[in-house]
């Protein structure tokens, strides 16, 4: 290999500040031919970081399965896209912004919401729905109310202004993410299936346009920050978080949608991380060309911008697209209606080089092919995670009132009502939304259609860090079960792949087994993966986060008037339990909140089960069979059943257990493939159920305002309730400790 | 009957209301870039929800200035009916059509729930299908809707009868616990005097029929249509 060259503008130090490790900058000397100069070298460090080269993950990602009947674009675009049928597509994908929703929580998840909006909207589709995945650290931590309040706020003063509803997501707290939360967010668009806009760059000689919001040094090295460990240091990083404004990411959508209803566009990208660098080096990579910008044409937000810092201003609602020759006026005339900047900024050439010029001089060239082709791309070693011992449920002593336990429960962060969330978020705003959260999957119909899309996110990081294969599959079947539950067809998902360093083995190790077990999921449940996102290094002064392998599941119903939700709201129905109850205490919320331990084995994933069994609940539903339907999982059968009454407002008498294990274990274990379901004919879906060799058994009676049950005293669902709300609005109004 | 949706840039509910109005009166409204300066000839014009401007400065106060709101102002002083719905109300308030302001919400939070709203007089073109006393169900979805009036303001259009709409709990008291924003006396609704104005801050838009939980909605835009046509 060639070494390295430094020069008195770059030297060594310099190199590092880049997070180019030695070898990766003589591997950059080696492309160039020569020392590159500094806006070079800030190109290739934006490149071939963690963030844009995937260059840790690449080898085990693309083992994952990307392929179906239904993908029409799996990933390496902007976002995945799926045939609904009629001739229209989904398109989705999720993306972390952990890092700046760290060190400015409002502006870092604002930001996240609109890149990720980007990303779905460059393809061509209107997004119809927003979700998230929230991990803070412990609710002690002086920290997370700061946090909690800032990044919710943040998602909802973006989500809700651009106009587009926030529909479902999840929150988790554990001590783990202290100092690294995790803030990911998914878009769902529509589009119609033969009007997809890509990225790749054609035709020599188009002209390069520049359209959005001006540039400015905001968010300058964004990408290398997000690919690094955070030190105490960290605060110092603020100015690496750029300033989101929904206002213009509002008026980006409809003046792109507006140029995009044409046929002016050859490809488009929006600029995310790493900017005008990264939208323009890929689009001329996938193109195979070369493009020539003259930076002295950039909206610029403030004078005396260098060349370095134009290509790698991470500034917000900004986009670049190429154009068929002659429609430069047509397009401008949009962008101005909408009162957005609109520039001419290069054209595309057959050189194969990225040519910067500024002042009429040339301020960098780099050879495109190899810069994303010799990306690195490590095998970086890893241990496999030790397998944890399985616990066996007669060896966790009952708890000595089964009622307490279940407030206790109830009453704890992971499954405590998280509507203060919520209800900060527009979740019904474009008229279309049918179910949203606080139930399983969200259920938004496809614009004047009977159609709707079944949207959730899903992960289970304890699960997932006691064992990762387990976990990364237990993620992709809870998402399958969600979609499930409501009566829709799951078709593909996207994966926000959040992890410690990559350099440790260790951490390594459960990155490899949550992706063994994401792909076989996938796999068995013919579920594939069409887009995602990693993220690396969550880690503080070497304190690494729960592996978080978050996924964001998408499914499809015919006619949403045949959905259910969980609200069990019909007196006299029966309640029937569908899949097998082991009584799983390993690694559950019970163990953890009750027991105050965190060790043992997660529940075993069956795949063949949870295909079976979901495949005849799904079935139950559509045949209207079913008037409710809530999939099991944190907390166990108890926590579900009483979700399912709270909803609904009304009581439930359980009349038997699961046979032959403890009542704790039977109402708060973790077994998967499981759902609960309400039916006005229990007879006729036992029968059904037996049919089809379903494990299926009657629970117990909607009635009443009160929760019965064996071994439990007598509770009112609106005490219960009480208690679920209550405890995030009281603790968010509690001052710090 | 000719029906305008004014859409101002950051304007996000206007499709929705398209949407409603075309459902229940059977007619697409035609859609007004707040640049237009003439109108054509119309029975109602409706300034949707949204964040026009992106609320800057204040909610509603330049979308107030936009050159459309001239015309709507000089139509609307000889008899045009105009409804603004959530940020449509703010402009109201901010181009001087209605009285009062909507301020940040006391919790200082953005809240979108369902809220129950008394229908304070059916003696209106906006309220003809509504029942007075009638408890409906609307969502709202709002930071800035703290109505606010000084007292001599709030005694008058009481007064007049001018109040349309005020948050109250399921069985129509009107309560503290029932108010979501701390708005003065419960308001969520005011006509102007000729009661051809209405600004409501929940959106009706989004509850015209029961898969998307409830159709509370209709009956306003129902009353519109009949008094209208």
């Amino acid at each position: 290999m060639t070494t390295a060259t430094y020069s008195a503008e770059i030297t060594p130090e310099i190199v590092a500040q880049h997070g180019l490790k030695p070898e990766e900058y003589a591997r950059c000397c080696a492309i160039m031919g020569r020392t590159p100069n500094i806006t070079e070298l800030g190109v290739f460090s934006v490149m071939w970081s963690e963030h844009c080269s995937y260059k840790s993950s690449k080898v085990h990602l693309k083992t994952l399965p990307t392929t179906g009947p239904k993908v029409i674009c799996g990933p390496g675009e902007n976002a995945g896209v799926i045939d609904i049928g009629d001739g229209q597509a989904a398109i989705f994908k999720i993306e972390s912004h952990n890092h700046p929703s760290f060190i400015e929580p409002y502006q870092g998840a604002a930001t996240g919401v609109g890149g990720i909006l980007r990303d779905v909207f460059t393809m061509g589709a209107r997004p119809i729905a927003n979700l998230n995945a929230l991990r803070f650290g412990s609710p002690d931590h002086p920290k997370t109310r700061h946090l909690v309040a800032g990044v919710v706020a943040g998602i909802g003063g973006y989500g809700n202004c651009v106009g587009v509803p926030t529909v479902g997501g999840e929150t988790n707290f554990h001590p783990s993410y202290n100092g690294n939360i995790l803030v990911n967010a998914m878009t769902v668009g529509l589009a119609d299936a033969d009007k997809i806009f890509y990225s790749a760059a054609a035709g020599p000689g188009n002209p390069v346009i520049y359209v959005g919001a001006k540039t400015g040094r905001d968010g300058i090295h964004g990408a290398t920050m997000a690919s690094a460990e955070f030190d105490d240091e960290s605060e110092a990083k603020r100015p690496t978080v750029q300033v989101g404004d929904p206002f213009t990411e509002k008026l980006l959508i409809e003046a792109c949608l507006e140029l995009m209803a044409g046929d002016s566009i050859v490809a488009i990208q929006d600029m995310g991380a790493a900017g005008l660098t990264s939208s323009s080096v890929e689009m001329a990579g996938k193109g195979e060309l070369g493009l020539e910008l003259d930076l002295d044409c950039v909206p610029v937000r403030e004078t005396g911008m260098t060349a370095y810092e134009i290509m790698l201003s991470e500034s917000q609602e900004r986009m670049l697209m190429i154009l068929k020759p002659g429609r430069e006026a047509d397009a401008q005339r949009i962008f101005h209606k909408w009162e957005l900047d609109f520039a001419v900024i290069g054209k595309v050439t057959e050189t194969g080089k990225l040519v910067l010029k500024m002042h009429g001089e040339t301020v960098a060239e780099l050879p495109v092919e190899p810069l994303v082709s010799q990306a690195p791309q490590y095998e970086r070693p890893w241990e496999p995670t030790p397998a944890q011992p399985e616990i066996a449920a007669s060896s966790i002593p009952a708890p000595a009132n089964l009622t307490e336990t279940l407030k206790t429960l109830l009453g704890s962060p992971d499954i405590a009502s998280k509507r203060w969330i919520w209800e900060q978020y527009d979740a019904t705003v474009m008229g279309d939304t049918i179910l949203r959260s606080g139930g399983d999957a969200a259920l938004v119909r496809v614009h004047g259609t009977t159609k709707g899309l079944a949207l959730v996110t899903d992960c289970t990081p304890r699960y997932c860090f006691a064992d990762p294969v387990r976990g990364g599959a237990q993620a992709v079947v809870e998402t399958w079960r969600n979609v499930t539950a409501t009566g829709a067809t799951p078709i593909a998902i996207t994966d926000n792949m959040n992890f410690g360093n990559p350099e440790r083995p260790r951490i390594m190790g459960q990155f490899v087994g949550c992706i063994q077990g994401i792909r076989e999921a996938c796999l068995a449940l013919d579920y594939p993966v069409v887009s995602g996102n990693v993220s690396l290094y969550n880690e503080t002064n070497g304190q690494g986060i729960l592996p978080t392998p978050v996924i964001g599941g998408v499914g499809l119903i015919d006619d949403v008037a045949k959905a259910v939700g969980i609200a069990a709201k019909t007196e006299g129905e029966t309640l029937v339990l569908i899949g097998d109850t082991k009584g799983h205490l390993g690694a559950t919320l019970y163990l953890r909140e009750i027991a105050g331990r965190e060790d043992g084995a997660p529940p075993a994933i069956d795949l063949a089960a949870e295909r079976r069994n979901g495949d005849f609940v799904r079935g139950q539903i559509l045949d209207g069979a079913v008037s409710a339907c809530h999939d099991l999982s944190d907390g166990g059968l108890l926590i579900g059943l009483v979700e399912m009454a709270m909803a609904g407002g009304l009581g439930v008498a359980i009349e038997a257990l699961p046979a032959g294990i403890p009542a704790h274990a039977a109402y708060f274990g973790e077994d998967q493939a499981r759902y609960l379901v309400a039916t006005k004919d229990p007879e006729a879906l036992l029968a059904a159920a037996r049919a089809a060799s379903v494990p299926a058994m009657r629970l117990g009676r909607i009635a009443g305002a009160i929760l019965t049950g064996p071994g439990l005293d007598a509770i009112s669902v609106e005490e219960l309730r009480r208690i679920h709300t209550g405890w995030l609005p009281a603790y968010m109004a509690a001052e710090p400790a | 009957m000719k029906i305008a949706v004014i859409v101002f840039p950051g304007s996000n509910c206007d499709r929705d209301m398209a949407v409603a109005v075309e459902q229940i009166a059977g007619v697409k409204p035609i859609m007004v870039w707040h640049r237009e300066t003439e109108l054509p000839k119309l029975d109602l014009a409706i300034l949707p929800g949204g964040f026009s401007y992106g609320d800057y400065l204040r909610s509603g106060a330049m979308a107030a200035h936009s050159p459309v709101m001239r015309e709507i102002k000089a139509r609307a002083a000889s008899g045009l009916p105009v409804l603004g719905i959530c940020n449509g109300f703010q402009i109201l308030t901010e181009a001087g059509m209605l009285p009062g302001a909507l301020m940040r919400n006391r919790g200082l939070k953005f809240i979108h729930r369902p809220v129950t709203t008394r229908v304070e007089s059916s003696r209106s073109i906006f309220t003809s299908r509504y029942q007075a006393g009638q408890v409906v169900t609307i969502p709202i979805a709002h930071a800035d809707g703290n109505y606010f009036a000084a007292t001599d303001v709030l005694d008058r259009i009481e007064g007049q009868g001018q109040v349309a709409f005020r948050y109250c709990d399921a069985a129509g008291a009107v309560t503290d616990d029932s108010n979501p924003n701390g708005s003065a006396r419960n308001i969520a609704g005011i006509f102007n005097e000729t009661k051809t104005v209405l600004g409501y801050m929940p959106h009706p838009e989004r509850v015209i029929e029961p898969l998307l939980g409830g159709s509370d909605g209709r009956a306003l835009f129902e009353s519109l249509i009949g008094a209208l046509s």
